[in-house]
């Protein structure tokens, strides 16, 4: 789960990092209060959307008034940030916030991650702070220090002053570095993130170390245990239909395709969809609806997949173990009759009592498509979709 | 022979008293696994199908000899589980669990470290569909009919997909040695390279099959344990061809986030590592009678 610079910011705060002063604003009117609180005569107004590369999309504005705040501001209220972590809808802005602008000599780059080749936490660090870790790593490969924590004892103080003499921070700031990092590393594993991310970490002109920007993601799977940081989540940052899917104990992640996918398990949904696209069409979403793939559980998958009006076949593909395919035919059948689709269905079984399963299909009348191989399917999902669009064309030319 | 699980082992289920945990252990012995305990804090003196309930693992090791166990205990306590099948005297477990915090599986494998190698206990999963050696035992919730015996070792991340697999060799008449799911999560007990080596030491393993997806490095670590140390080919799948970059595809670790995780990338260092992938999922029995026929 993801959660907005400001609320990163408090916490990171709580754990000793030291970040400018600032505060949060619904409208460009508080905006402009805000600044006023703050005092000062320089601000930045900061558009609060979960997603990287916003300063370049024009969601970072330096503003030297309160009319100006409040112009920059009104701009950004109710518009979408389009950058490369969004996809082309973009992700809204309903908050800002207004910062202090400090003046700084340095910027550095501070990352925490989960590193999945030691399966420790990763503290990632770079001189050259303020571009995407990608391009500090495509341009300035050497520049990067990483150094792992050892989970029985934690950051040392030692490492941390390694970190800091690699960066080359001056050493009369030594320990405001070493605050700074074991703050960011109690803070990863006290509270289960995934990524605490600082970029830029900053030395300002007066010899301060100050996270002007911060990012933080936890491990859903770890929430049950931080019920307020579960109260963080912000839906309008969220695909709509992906947070219904969440909700519903499916797993759904929409895309650009024509052909649903409703499949049970995590990589067989990946090889449907991949089966499709070698097919020669494009996969509409990724659905896993579990292991089980109960009736239940399949009719929610028809309206989720059906909800996304881009859909103009769907392809189900179940492999039934220890839930027989004849049990889960049933489940397509009742799905089908309880919320009648106007767009092709092929259905491929495998798995236990597949013939029973089949035959359950034919006889119900329905017009499903069957299939027998997992390419089989993505074939004939594909020609139906391909004869259906050439038949809307023709019978559903508007008046 | 096989890997990690044959007819002699005895299995312990940690959580037996739960309806899913009743239902496999039911399954499980009914295809012939020799289930002599569970463990459940709390119900010792307890008995499930005629399976004595002990409260703690070292206890019903000491009394049963049990050597392999399964979790099936919720994920805020699957983790202590699965330490305290590695305190307990246990050598091979699987963790079936889905959604163990990341850092829990972090604090696991350290918490493992501290048995010298040779009394470490091996740990599959969490997040997966277990192991199977067909015709001796099943450690796990697969649908035991599927799986043949024969010369095939069998390792993926995920649970469907495997079956898929077993499915088409089945149909084609070829068996399998072993079957292991090492799970979907970022952080698991062994990786693709761990069970591959256990592959090339076994006798009865001719071919291996390896069923990837996107995100994490363990198909790269993988593809250079098979170019450096492997006499016995191996036949890869990896799912995610149309996956996209930085979003998770319903697995925890299957998330594109850094070079080479995406599924065109793995192939491409598979290929070169002397690994024939298949293309598409429908022919992962095809190429490995192919593979085969040509060993």
């Amino acid at each position: 789960m993801d959660i907005h610079e400001y609320q990163a910011k408090e916490i990171l705060a709580r754990f000793g990092v030291t970040v400018p002063p600032g505060a949060l604003a619904y409208s460009p009117e508080q905006a402009a209060y805000r600044a006023r609180e703050l005092g000062g005569d320089r601000w930045v107004v900061k558009a609060q959307v979960h997603a990287g590369g916003r300063g370049k999309a024009g969601g970072v504005k330096l503003c030297a008034s309160e009319h100006e705040i409040n112009e920059a501001s009104a701009v950004m209220f109710g518009s979408r940030i389009v950058t490369h972590q969004t996809g082309p809808e973009g992700k809204g802005i309903y908050r800002v916030y207004v910062e202090a602008a400090v003046p700084f000599t340095r910027e550095i780059y501070l990352g925490l991650v989960l590193d999945r080749v030691s399966q420790r936490v990763m503290i990632v660090a770079s001189s050259e702070g303020g571009m995407e870790i990608e391009d500090i790593s495509a341009s300035r490969p050497d520049s990067i220090v990483r150094s792992t924590v050892e989970p029985a004892v934690g950051l040392q103080e030692f490492q941390a002053r390694e970190i800091a003499f690699s960066l080359g921070i001056p050493a009369a700031m030594t320990q405001q570095m070493v605050r700074t990092l074991q703050g960011c590393y109690r803070a990863f594993r006290e509270l289960d993130a995934t990524m605490v991310e600082i970029n830029p970490l900053v030395i300002t002109a007066d010899n301060r170390i100050l996270a002007l920007d911060a990012k933080m993601t936890f491990d859903n799977n770890a929430l049950f245990r931080h019920p307020a940081i579960a109260e963080l989540r912000d839906k309008s940052q969220e695909d709509p239909r992906e947070s219904s899917a969440a909700d519903r104990g499916l797993n759904y992640i929409g895309l650009s395709g024509n052909i649903g996918c409703i499949v049970n398990g995590a990589g067989l949904a990946m090889a449907t969809m991949d089966t499709i696209k070698l097919a020669g069409g494009e996969p509409a979403n990724f659905l896993d609806i579990g292991g089980g793939a109960t009736p239940e559980r399949v009719a929610k998958a028809f309206r989720l997949v059906m909800s996304d009006s881009n859909v103009q076949a769907i392809l189900v593909n179940i492999f039934a173990g220890i839930n027989r395919c004849d049990w889960v035919a049933e489940g397509v059948v009742q799905a089908l009759q309880a919320n009648p689709v106007d767009v092709p269905v092929i259905v491929r079984l495998a798995g236990t009592n597949v013939e029973e399963g089949l035959k359950i299909l034919a006889k119900s009348g329905l017009p499903i498509i069957r299939a027998t191989s997992l390419m089989e399917a993505a074939e004939r999902a594909v020609q139906a979709w391909r004869s259906d669009r050439a038949l809307l064309g023709k019978v559903r030319v508007p008046a | 022979m096989s890997i990690y699980l044959d007819k002699t082992s005895r299995v312990l289920v940690h959580g037996i008293t739960g309806r899913m945990a009743q239902f496999h252990t039911k399954e499980m012995v009914e295809y012939g696994t020799n289930v002599v305990a569970g463990v459940v804090p709390g119900k010792g003196g307890e008995t499930i199908f005629g399976i004595p309930v002990f409260n703690t693992v070292k206890e019903a090791v000491a009394q049963t000899g049990a050597d392999a166990s399964l979790v099936f205990v919720p994920p805020p306590f699957a983790a202590d589980s699965i330490m305290e099948a590695a305190d307990g005297g246990i050598r091979y477990c699987v963790c079936i669990t889905d959604g163990i915090p990341a850092q829990d599986m972090i604090r696991v494998k350290r918490y493992m470290m501290r048995y010298p190698k040779e009394r470490r206990m091996v740990l599959t999963g969490p997040n997966c569909a277990g192991t199977i050696s067909p015709g001796k035992a099943l450690l796990g919730i697969m649908p035991g009919h599927i799986y043949l015996p024969g010369h095939v070792g069998i390792v993926g991340r995920s649970g469907t997909l495997g079956y898929e697999a077993a499915q088409q060799l089945k149909d084609l008449g070829i068996g399998i040695s072993t079957s292991v799911g090492i799970g979907g999560d970022p952080i698991n007990g062994s990786s693709f390279r761990d069970v591959l080596a256990q592959f090339e030491a076994d006798p009865d393993t001719h071919v291996v099959a390896m069923i990837g997806e996107i995100g994490g490095p363990q198909e790269a670590e993988a593809a250079a344990f098979v170019r450096d140390h492997m006499t016995k080919p191996v036949v890869a799948y990896v799912a995610g061809l149309t996956a996209p970059k930085g979003r998770t595809m319903g697995h925890a670790g299957a998330i594109i986030s850094a070079f080479g995780e995406s599924a065109s990338e793995k192939v491409e260092i598979l290929s070169a590592a002397g690994v024939t992938v298949a293309e598409n999922p429908s022919v992962m029995g095809a190429t490995i009678a192919r593979v085969m026929q040509a060993a």
